[in-house]
């Protein structure tokens, strides 16, 4: 049996087509940003930060990395109204993808830290620089430098994470497609319209991401 | 081993075949074999609660059942269940396996051409649901709140053509999703069939949903075959008594946690 494509059935949804690509675009650049914030600040807590610090960032990365998004989204939208924090659907979907990429990339960006060799921290404070000039030029930077693909990826994974987020009725591409697919019948056209839009999106952050590199770290050879 | 599993599954199927024959009906006449008989069959569902499932005893339950046996005990007659399936229930009852189906039946012009139906026993509808706090009295109230719906559904149809451009429709993936949007408040009103608001209800939840108006109503109807016009004259009697005397709304409230709308 062949399939006859139709994807005339689709125009009349460019609309919420392109309000879903908006709505992913916003979801990955506020989490990815904030996401990326709090991943710095858990791996500089997690390494070198106070000692009395480090047991609860720790639990912290350790809970949200062993438990799926899904559960941790449906906590954050159906579960804290009963305490009475009631998040709209969008404040919902950004925190729950900025604690999940803050306790994964923590992981990544201590990594990078850890790598750097601790003569190198000595190095920093014997030319006077303060603490805060030694975590960044000299501990962070080239921490970022080393794990800036793998965190590219991890931001991309997010990306792909906010599809989960049409489970609470957040209007991104996948409630785009499935919405479509409800009304049409036309889910392999939906779908295939949804897969091309992710790749495409997916390719493009990538290549954001590598001009970022280049542009954050102009005296090394460019981070890919 | 005193049994094998050859004997152990020959036993089984002989068991089977010796139920199926005991279960095999006689042919169903009218209204004065039945009380001649002293048993009414009842093409009862099975699988769709609150109005029939399967009890803690394996024994089915739900408003169809109950309204199954009131009709017997009011003709003086015992009830025999005959489960059945939403596809089957109209050839059971033409093939005389069952002089009645009450199993959450609607009418429909097709329908209507080969069986007969009572007058209307069970509520059956969507519509809007809400809290008592929230004024909404008909679809252009809706304006300004968060509606909750569950995506594709026949009422996710229905409330999109009436619903205000103000409204902000939440379509979420299935009913427990809508059902959780309208129990933590992420939405103010949800649109949804009477059954699922029964179900919400039967958990005694603190936002209770209670109906605010009617989009789409097909109600639950009696189907009894075509040539037998004393039987229906008779259950649309019992059905109508039943109303008066408020045995039926008590069922309405057992099962769907709801008195019966003013159209009954």
């Amino acid at each position: 049996m062949a399939y006859v494509f139709d994807y005339g059935a689709i125009v009349p949804y460019a609309p919420l087509i392109a309000k879903g690509v908006g709505i992913t675009v916003e979801l990955t650049v506020i989490g990815g940003a904030l996401g990326v914030g709090l991943g710095i600040v858990c791996a500089w807590a997690r390494s070198l930060g106070p000692r009395w610090l480090r047991p609860p960032v720790t639990l912290y990365v350790e809970l949200i990395r062993n438990t799926p998004f899904l559960i941790q989204l449906f906590f954050i939208f159906f579960g804290l109204p009963s305490i009475g924090v009631s998040l709209g659907e969008m404040q919902a979907a950004i925190l729950a993808m900025v604690i999940n990429l803050g306790a994964y990339g923590c992981e990544i960006i201590r990594a990078g830290i850890e790598a750097t060799p601790r003569g190198q921290f000595e190095a920093g404070a014997s030319l006077a620089m303060t603490r805060i000039q030694t975590f960044r030029h000299v501990v962070l930077m080239p921490a970022l430098q080393r794990i800036w693909p793998a965190l590219t990826s991890q931001i991309v994974i997010v990306m792909f994470g906010s599809a989960v987020c049409s489970q609470i009725a957040v209007e991104d591409i996948t409630f785009a497609a499935n919405f479509i697919q409800s009304r049409t019948f036309r889910a392999f056209e939906a779908y295939i319209i949804a897969t091309v839009l992710y790749l495409v999106l997916a390719l493009i952050l990538r290549q954001v991401m590598r001009s970022l590199g280049t542009l954050l770290f102009p005296r090394r050879r460019a981070a890919r | 081993m005193p049994f094998d599993r050859r004997s152990l599954l020959l036993a089984g199927f002989g068991l089977l075949a010796a139920a199926g024959l005991s279960f095999s009906p006689a042919r169903a006449e009218g209204l004065d074999d039945i009380l001649k008989a002293g048993v009414i069959k009842v093409a009862v569902p099975q699988d769709f609660p609150p109005f029939g499932s399967v009890g803690p005893d394996l024994k089915p339950v739900g408003y169809d059942i109950d309204v199954a046996n009131l009709i017997a005990a009011k003709l003086g007659v015992k009830a025999e269940l005959v489960p059945v399936t939403s596809a089957n229930r109209i050839p059971y009852l033409q093939t005389k396996k069952a002089d009645l189906v009450i199993s959450s039946l609607g009418k429909n012009p097709d329908r209507e051409k080969v069986i007969d139906f009572s007058i209307a026993y069970a509520p059956f509808f969507n519509g809007a649901f809400a809290p008592a706090d929230v004024k909404v009295t008909k679809p252009e109230d809706l304006a300004g709140l968060t509606v909750g719906v569950t995506r594709g559904a026949n009422e996710d149809m229905e409330l999109t053509k009436i619903a205000p451009a103000t409204a902000e429709i939440k379509r979420y993936e299935d009913n427990n999703s809508t059902i959780s949007a309208f129990l933590s408040g992420q939405v103010k009103v949800i649109v949804t069939g009477n059954v699922t608001a029964a179900a919400i209800l039967a958990r005694n939840p603190p936002r209770k949903p209670e109906v605010k108006f009617l989009i789409k109503e097909s109600p639950c109807y009696v189907g009894l075959n075509k040539d037998e016009p004393k039987l229906l004259e008779k259950v649309n009697a019992i059905l109508t008594a039943a109303k008066a005397d408020g045995s039926l709304n008590a069922i309405s409230k057992k099962w769907l946690g709801a008195d019966l709308p003013a159209s009954f």
